[in-house]
């Protein structure tokens, strides 16, 4: 039974909004179209004469592509022509490097130049008259390869007789960087114990979504200018890697979507398919439909940072008291860098988790693999981080026999903390942690579980509680990129919107935003119809981005937990610049101040005078349609604003600055039965607790709980990418990787708490992606079921069903991980 | 492969509206639906028959339709999410699905209310576990499906089927 709760609601937050939709599970105006079947994917537009795309790709994880014969594809009547990476090489430059040395030497391209480097790396496209013809003649191309050795396991990728990915960055190093915080020496001299830990492994997989990459790409020969119909989720990304690609000026690329299937993160780095769609329809003057095949995602799109965490080293006192760590953190970045290194510095967002150890150490290595190119994924490095300072918590409670929530409770930030600089110089804004877990203890009905546990063991089973807690950073200062890269000038962030009050006197909104299912259109009408007077319903917020509205700057997108702060931060000031307008305009006919006007149900009108009132649609008329004789210049009725957080580029020097503007928060609990026979394991029981500060739509903020949990689950369970060898992706498709079903979910509660963020224009924070606490959870629920029968430390976030029967029949080899030193 | 692959006349009722059309023999059902007629409700998420998106009423019955051919169809009668409330008034199910917020992207949701609509024909009262079993072909990559079972529930509560 699916039970939501939210028994604990914090007063009021301070917003500098009167709340009245603001906070109301307001219905989604999205919904009406997307239940009928009219909400428009890329896949959904069509036009006349268009050519659908096919990409060849590799089938080996690396070889030298010698040579490439399309001579037969083209010679299929419907056949309308074809792509290689020689004409990629000589019509565009390579893509802009985000990496310093030795990874800013890597040349990516749209298609694959010279070498393939993972199995399904494009390396030419076919473009025909329909899917059937483009795919069959794709098979017609002969590539003639020469097969190199392969690098797959990330520990292997800097040894002296590595295979090399890329020559021309002299080994597979991408970036190596020394984070280190607080003093190291002091803190291991103070403690009681030292807990070693000798290799942590966080798993390869990503949050599939269920719509597949594509564009339909039109060329204006004329103008020069690319309109691209397609689901990239950060247009204002996308279009800077494009621009100078294509050797065009960026507004040459005008991005538009409307309804996106899921994002997640991995409809970021579709950069290089859209620049060989450019290609196309320019070269063939037609349209180009560009729709992935599931195997295509799976082979060669953004899955998620596997990271190895080795010779971690932790000083706790004898009271549990924690006082820091240092690691090795090594990730793997499978073969090109199409948004690393940056996850080199975003787990760093988070860098305590939620404890007050200040002495921190972590020698951060990327490397390149002959696996598909990795990209953001839902709680992307900070829940690999996290996953790692959970880990900590629990390994160490399990060897010094510490209560796990009290060893929480000890080193939680605490509220009184708030706001809190981290040992980086973060600030997390706001958040009553030990609240939050006897939140979930309570939804979780703690006090019955060793009840549950002697339940559990009468019928054979062996029962583990575990906690995932965890942050979800939200709003990037951009300026991290620096710690990365000194050279690069990218800092802060910002987001855009427009209001306008129409002829008619509509109210209609855009964003630049791309939504993917987040309910933006009905949560900015929520904050606009507050500030306007009016409804929701009367809102017109138009559907997904289009960089020609004048919506668009240089972050626009939907990515990283921001909308709630950025993009209803944009919408708040543009309507509230409208609104000064309306009443300037109101205060011109009535011959009154400004600020005698106020906006009620749809009218401008005198205070306390309903009778000298005008309906905002005289209002849009007198400057759109009706300003003969009007005696001043009246105010356009239409606003654009910028925002900006305010931020500063981080030391780089010490690696220290802020580094995002809000920590919303989750809190996860969960009970599983494990089979000791078998290592099958069931999740019986799961509860999971949020504060992202003030809610607009607590029932939207739910739905990305419950689906981040959804994620989680998965990954902790079934899914993953697997490789053998040689490079193969041995889980291509969703019936070797298996995604979450409705038979596979356990039952939840939800809780929420309100901690309003200081920092915000609502008191929001961003959500969605839940810092992986599920994973956490799942992975400290095992061990705890384990206890028993040997006490198994859990080393590896994905435990499969004969990961747990490997524990259960030797635990003292996943022991033998673990080392404690007391004084 | 031969390059202009051979054709077939079928004759097809879908949402009420027969169909004549030649159809290439190796065309999958889903295509033919979302290429040739636009009825582009019926989404696509994936290559193997896993995932649902695609699922329309065949003869009453919940099919995916990327798992057959369109010949397979000829003389057939099929809904597909465009024909759930023609008149574009919601149905209860539909309703549910919003109140419920069981959608978010919105991707799956055709296939979502095909099935569901499907269970609720023939099980006006579903227990919680014969919704999940009967969507268990449907994946939702965003909601967990929580909130898809509670639709379905109270959709079944309010007497309401496709």
């Amino acid at each position: 039974m699916t039970t939501v709760e939210t028994p604990t609601t914090e007063a009021a937050p301070e917003t500098t909004l009167e709340r009245g939709y603001v906070g109301l599970d307001y219905p989604r105006k999205e919904d009406r179209r997307l239940l009928q079947g009219q909400g428009v994917f890329v896949d959904d537009i069509k036009r006349w004469g268009m050519g659908y795309v096919h990409f060849v790709r590799s089938p080996y994880a690396h070889a030298k592509i010698l040579s490439i014969d399309v001579s037969k594809a083209l010679a299929v009547k419907g056949v309308y022509g074809t792509l290689t990476g020689d004409e990629v090489a000589l019509q565009t430059d390579p893509f802009f490097q985000i990496a310093s040395e030795p990874g800013a030497h890597v040349r990516d391209y749209a298609l694959a130049v010279g070498k393939a480097r993972y199995v399904g790396d494009p390396v030419a496209a076919v473009v025909a008259e329909t899917r059937e013809l483009a795919r069959d003649a794709a098979e017609l191309v002969e590539v003639e390869y020469e097969p190199l050795p392969a690098i797959v396991d990330a520990r292997r990728a800097l040894d002296e007789d590595a295979p090399i990915l890329h020559e021309e960055c002299g080994g597979n190093l991408a970036w190596q960087g020394t984070y280190e915080w607080g003093d190291l020496d002091a803190a291991f001299a103070e403690a009681d114990h030292i807990v070693r830990i000798s290799e942590l492994h966080f798993d390869r997989f990503n949050s599939t979504p269920l719509e597949l990459d594509g564009a339909l790409v039109e060329y204006n020969r004329g103008t020069g200018q690319w309109t691209l119909h397609c689901n990239n989720q950060f247009p204002g990304f996308a279009i800077i890697m494009m621009g100078p690609a294509l050797r065009v000026g960026l507004d040459k690329l005008r991005f538009v979507t409307q309804d996106i299937g899921g994002g997640f993160g991995n409809k970021i780095t579709s950069h290089p398919q859209l620049v060989a769609c450019c290609l196309l329809a320019r070269k063939l003057n037609r349209p180009i439909q560009w729709t992935e095949w599931r195997t295509e995602f799976h082979q060669s799109m953004s899955h998620g940072n596997e990271r190895w965490f080795q010779d971690i080293e932790v000083a706790v006192k004898a009271d549990g008291t924690l006082l820091g760590f240092r690691c090795k953190a090594l990730d793997d970045a499978g073969a090109y860098l199409r948004y690393e290194p940056l996850g080199g510095v975003i787990w760093s967002q988070v860098t305590p988790g939620m404890y007050r150890w200040r002495n921190i150490r972590v020698d951060f290595t990327q490397v390149m693999t002959n696996k598909a190119p990795v990209s953001p994924n839902r709680g992307y490095s900070r829940m690999q981080h996290l996953w790692l300072t959970e880990r900590i918590i629990d390994i160490v409670a399990h060897e010094l026999g510490f209560d796990p929530i009290e060893i929480r409770k000890r080193n939680y930030i605490q509220p009184e903390d708030m706001p809190y600089e981290t040992p980086n110089g973060c600030v997390y804004d706001s958040g009553d942690y030990p609240r939050a877990l006897d939140l979930a203890l309570e939804l979780i009905g703690y006090d019955q579980l060793e009840e549950r546990r002697r339940d559990a063991e009468s019928r054979g089973r062996l029962l583990g509680f575990g906690i995932g807690s965890t942050l979800d950073s939200g709003t990037n200062n951009f300026g991290q990129s620096q710690l990365i890269n000194p050279d690069l000038q990218f800092s802060g962030n910002n987001e855009v919107a427009t209001v306008k009050l129409d002829i008619l006197g509509e109210i209609v909104v855009t964003l630049g935003t791309t939504p993917q299912g987040q309910g933006h259109e009905t949560t900015a009408a929520q904050v606009v119809a507050d500030i306007l007077g009016c409804s929701p319903d009367d809102v017109t917020v138009r559907a997904g981005h289009d960089t020609y509205w004048n919506s668009h700057a240089g972050f626009s997108g939907t990515y990283a937990s921001q909308f709630a702060v950025t993009g209803l931060g944009a919408v708040k000031g543009a309507t509230e610049e409208l609104a000064r307008q309306m009443r300037v305009l109101a205060s011109m006919v009535f011959g009154c101040s400004p600020d005698d006007i106020e906006l009620v149900d749809k009218h401008a009108r005198i205070k306390g005078n309903p009778e000298a009132a005008l309906p905002f649609q005289a209002l849009g008329a007198i400057v759109n349609a009706g300003n003969a004789g009007f005696p001043e210049d009246p105010p356009p009725l239409n606003a654009r604003y910028v925002f900006r957080p305010k931020f500063e580029v981080p030391d780089k020097e010490r690696k220290f600055g802020n580094l995002t503007l809000t920590y919303a928060m989750q809190i996860h609990a969960c009970v599983v039965e494990v089979d000791p026979e078998t290592g099958y394991y069931e999740v019986v029981d799961y509860a999971a607790v949020d504060d992202c500060g003030s809610r607009v739509n607590p029932k939207i903020v739910e739905g990305q709980v419950m689906g981040a949990t959804a994620h989680a689950l998965g990954a902790a369970i079934w899914e993953s990418f697997v490789y053998d060898d040689e490079g193969n992706l041995l889980t291509p498709n969703f019936y070797d990787y298996h995604v979450p079903h409705a038979l596979d979910m356990p039952p939840l509660r939800t809780g929420a708490l309100e901690s309003p963020s200081p920092f915000t224009p609502l008191g929001t924070k961003g959500m969605g992606e839940g810092g992986g606490a599920g994973i956490h959870a799942v992975c400290a629920a095992l061990q705890d079921a384990l206890r028993s029968r040997g006490g198994a430390i859990v080393s590896d976030s994905h435990n499969p069903y004969h990961r747990v029967w490997a524990m259960l029949r030797d635990p003292d080899a996943t022991r033998a991980n673990v080392e404690v030193v007391s004084k | 492969m031969t390059a202009v692959a051979a054709s077939r006349l079928i004759t097809v009722e879908i949402n009420g509206v027969t169909y004549e059309h030649e159809v290439p023999a190796r065309r999958l059902l889903v295509h033919f639906l979302r290429d040739d007629l636009a009825l582009t409700g019926t989404h696509i998420g994936c290559d193997t028959g896993n995932c649902g998106a695609c699922t329309i009423h065949l003869n009453g019955e919940p099919v995916k339709s990327c798992m057959l051919l369109a010949v397979q169809v000829d003389g057939a009668s099929i809904t597909t999410v465009e024909g759930l409330a023609p008149d574009g008034e919601l149905t209860p199910l539909q309703q549910a699905f919003s109140e419920a917020h069981a959608l978010q992207c919105g991707y799956c949701t055709p296939g979502m209310l095909m099935s569901a609509s499907a269970l609720l024909e023939r099980n006006p009262h579903p227990s919680e576990e014969e919704v999940r079993i009967a969507l268990q072909g449907n994946i939702c990559r965003c909601t967990g499906y929580w909130n898809i079972i509670e639709a379905v529930q109270r959709a079944a509560l309010s007497g309401g089927s496709a």
